[in-house]
């Protein structure tokens, strides 16, 4: 039953895939050369024109310059040629540091503001305003104060990731069950071992969904701050392809930054299974 | 009185109302309890038995008044006082074995891990859990749960055990099989109980003395009800003691009627000194009007026989 609709899904998918793949080939082949036109004027403006090829890349082109890419992911031809891998590598371990650095302020702090209504109450406003600012308003901010691109790309990922994982903390910590605390109380349990046995486990989940809202903002982000800051990373190549009109390679990491996303996403998913508990 | 191993010494729990005002649960508490007694406490949802057992654990702090275990002022909860909740509280994250060797391990901190699985396995083995160690809390029916539970507070070999209505939820086998359980174990080992109940038979079988509340707000301590049932009944056979009728119809009138009604009818009566009511014997009652309660046992057919055995 299970895995039957499993299976039918799974086809259903492979044809939703195929028709897509077809509509764009057939949307983008090539049509009947233009009959009237100049030689000079067929000479510029290239295939286009004189074979009534699409500007759109179809899917094979798509295909046969990924292969390409992935044949030879990491080389490095100077500033504006780089291998796909290593300019995903590039993007990955800015976000990975930016989230990294958010969820060693995020997390214990999130434990003290839920653990004390006090602060609580004083930090509620500043959160409130912080949280809606789009992360890449603080762009020119950190690049006058910080002055170096890379580590201004790493401060705006750790600035849109600490809010979700901030918020979450807060709330799993607050709203653990007064019951388990009771236990913890009744057991004359000191502060930091129920913090650590009764707090961090009953708030894991709630943590973990903030995590895992965060690294898919951090990933949105990145590629726009890598647009702004230039240099190297997936979202510098989007730009520097689109700047060089080849759309192919804008496509190809278009798919790229899809599936490294879903990736992160994934691991997250893994690791917040492995603390949800049934009730 | 006797050896007062607890005295709740006229406390009061207020909470803040709408516009200023305050809420007065109850007030100018006074109960005791002997070393080694066994009480329930019977009353009208609402009239504060879940605060009063709280304030007896110490997760609550009254708002007047004190609480004396053993001679000392409490403040705050102790090892010494073990709770069972009705929720059962285990920690869904932990094992059966999880969730007591955590009682355990935080009474005895220098333990090794293998003294207190061992400890702790004990326990699980007295309550029948043997087999079912490594099993998760939501993979146990509800009867399994309240086991764990009491299991954990055994395990800390606390001074008392604090029940709030610990079977409420479960089915009337399952019910009848931890009454047993648990009256053994606390016959055993001389556990002082103070326990919530709603189920009167539950009261008559566990309790040594059954503390009658009136119904909230302002509710009082109406009367202590001594159980004139030997020490050593059955469960089944409950029902065939001569005094059983008296002692559960007395029960049931206060429930029924006399908890509304006590505060009106009774204008002089002293929270400090609450009438005991002994069942079978009237000439004992120390009832503060003069009205002995006898009429109402006696009107029992079945109450005809002269012999108030115990
Ligand atoms: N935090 C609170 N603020 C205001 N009133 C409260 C609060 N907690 C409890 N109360 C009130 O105190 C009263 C006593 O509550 P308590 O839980 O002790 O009742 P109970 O006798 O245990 O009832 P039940 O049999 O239903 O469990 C109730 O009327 C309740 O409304
Ligand atoms: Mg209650």
């Amino acid at each position: 039953m299970n895995s039957s609709l499993r299976l039918r899904a799974a086809i259903v998918s492979i044809a939703l895939l195929a028709a897509f793949l077809g509509i764009w080939h057939l949307a983008t082949r090539s049509t009947a050369p233009v009959a009237t036109m100049s030689p000079e004027y067929a000479k510029l403006m290239g295939l286009t024109a004189t074979q009534g090829k699409s500007a759109m890349p179809g899917p094979l082109d798509v295909g046969a310059k990924l292969w390409e890419h992935l044949k030879r992911p990491f080389y490095d031809n100077g500033p504006n040629d780089k291998g796909l891998g290593i300019q995903l590598a590039y993007s990955i371990a800015r976000v990975g540091t930016g989230y990294l650095l958010a969820v060693l302020v995020a997390i214990p702090l999130g434990f003290l503001i839920g653990m004390s209504p006090l602060l609580s109450r004083a930090l509620d406003p500043f959160i409130q305003v912080l949280k809606p600012i789009s992360p890449l308003a603080w762009m020119p901010l950190a690049l006058y104060t910080i002055k170096d691109s890379s580590i201004s790309a790493i401060f705006v990922i750790f600035i849109c990731s600490i809010w979700p994982m901030l918020l979450n903390t807060v709330f799993g910590v607050a709203s653990v069950r007064k019951e388990w605390i009771n236990v913890a109380r009744t057991l004359e349990v000191g502060t930091i071992r129920r913090a650590f046995t009764v707090i961090l486990p009953a708030a894991a989940p709630t943590i973990l969904t903030g995590m895992r809202i965060s690294i898919g903002i951090a990933w949105l982000v990145i590629v726009a701050a890598e647009m702004l800051v230039g240099g190297t990373g997936i979202g510098y190549f989007v730009w520097n392809e689109w700047n060089n009109l080849s759309i192919t390679n804008v496509i190809i990491a278009i798919l790229l930054i899809g599936i490294v996303g879903m990736l992160l996403d994934q691991i997250l998913a893994r690791f917040s299974r492995l603390v949800t508990f049934p009730e | 009185m006797t050896d007062k191993f607890i005295s709740i010494e006229g406390i009061a729990k207020r909470y803040p109302g709408r516009s200023g005002a305050t809420t007065t649960i109850f007030e100018n508490l006074w109960l005791s309890m002997a070393r080694g007694e066994f009480a329930c406490v019977i009353g009208h949802s609402g009239c504060g038995k879940t605060t009063v057992l709280n304030i007896l654990a110490g997760l609550d702090a009254p708002s007047e008044g004190a609480v004396i275990v053993d001679g000392q002022a409490i403040s705050g909860t102790s090892l010494d006082r073990a709770v069972i909740f009705q929720s059962h509280a285990l920690l869904p994250w932990r094992t059966v074995l999880g969730n007591v060797a955590y009682a355990v391990s935080s009474k005895w901190r220098s333990w090794d891990r293998a003294r207190v699985k061992a400890h702790a396995q004990t326990f699980i083995d007295l309550v029948g859990l043997t087999g079912s160690e490594h099993k998760r809390p939501s993979e146990l029916s509800g009867g399994m749960k309240q086991r764990v539970g009491i299991a954990r507070a055994l395990s800390i070999t606390p001074k008392m055990m604090l029940m709030d209505e610990p079977f409420s939820a479960l089915d009337a086998l399952t019910r009848g099989t931890l009454q047993d359980e648990v009256r053994r174990i606390c016959l055993q080992t001389g556990q002082t109980a103070f326990m919530i109940t709603h189920d009167v038979d539950e009261a008559i079988y566990l309790a040594d003395k059954i503390f009658l509340m009136t119904n909230g707000p302002g509710a009082m301590l109406a009367e202590v009800v001594e159980n004139p049932l030997p020490k050593d009944r059955g469960r089944t056979d409950l029902h065939r003691h001569p005094l059983y009728y008296a002692l559960r119809n007395h029960i049931i009138d206060f429930l029924v009627t006399r908890s509304k009604t006590f505060v009106a009818e009774r204008p002089d009566h002293d929270p400090r000194n609450v009438p005991t009511v002994q069942i079978g014997k009237p000439g004992l009652t120390i009832a503060s009007d003069a009205k002995p309660e006898s009429p109402r046992e006696a009107s029992w057919p079945g109450l005809s026989r002269p012999s108030t055995s115990s």
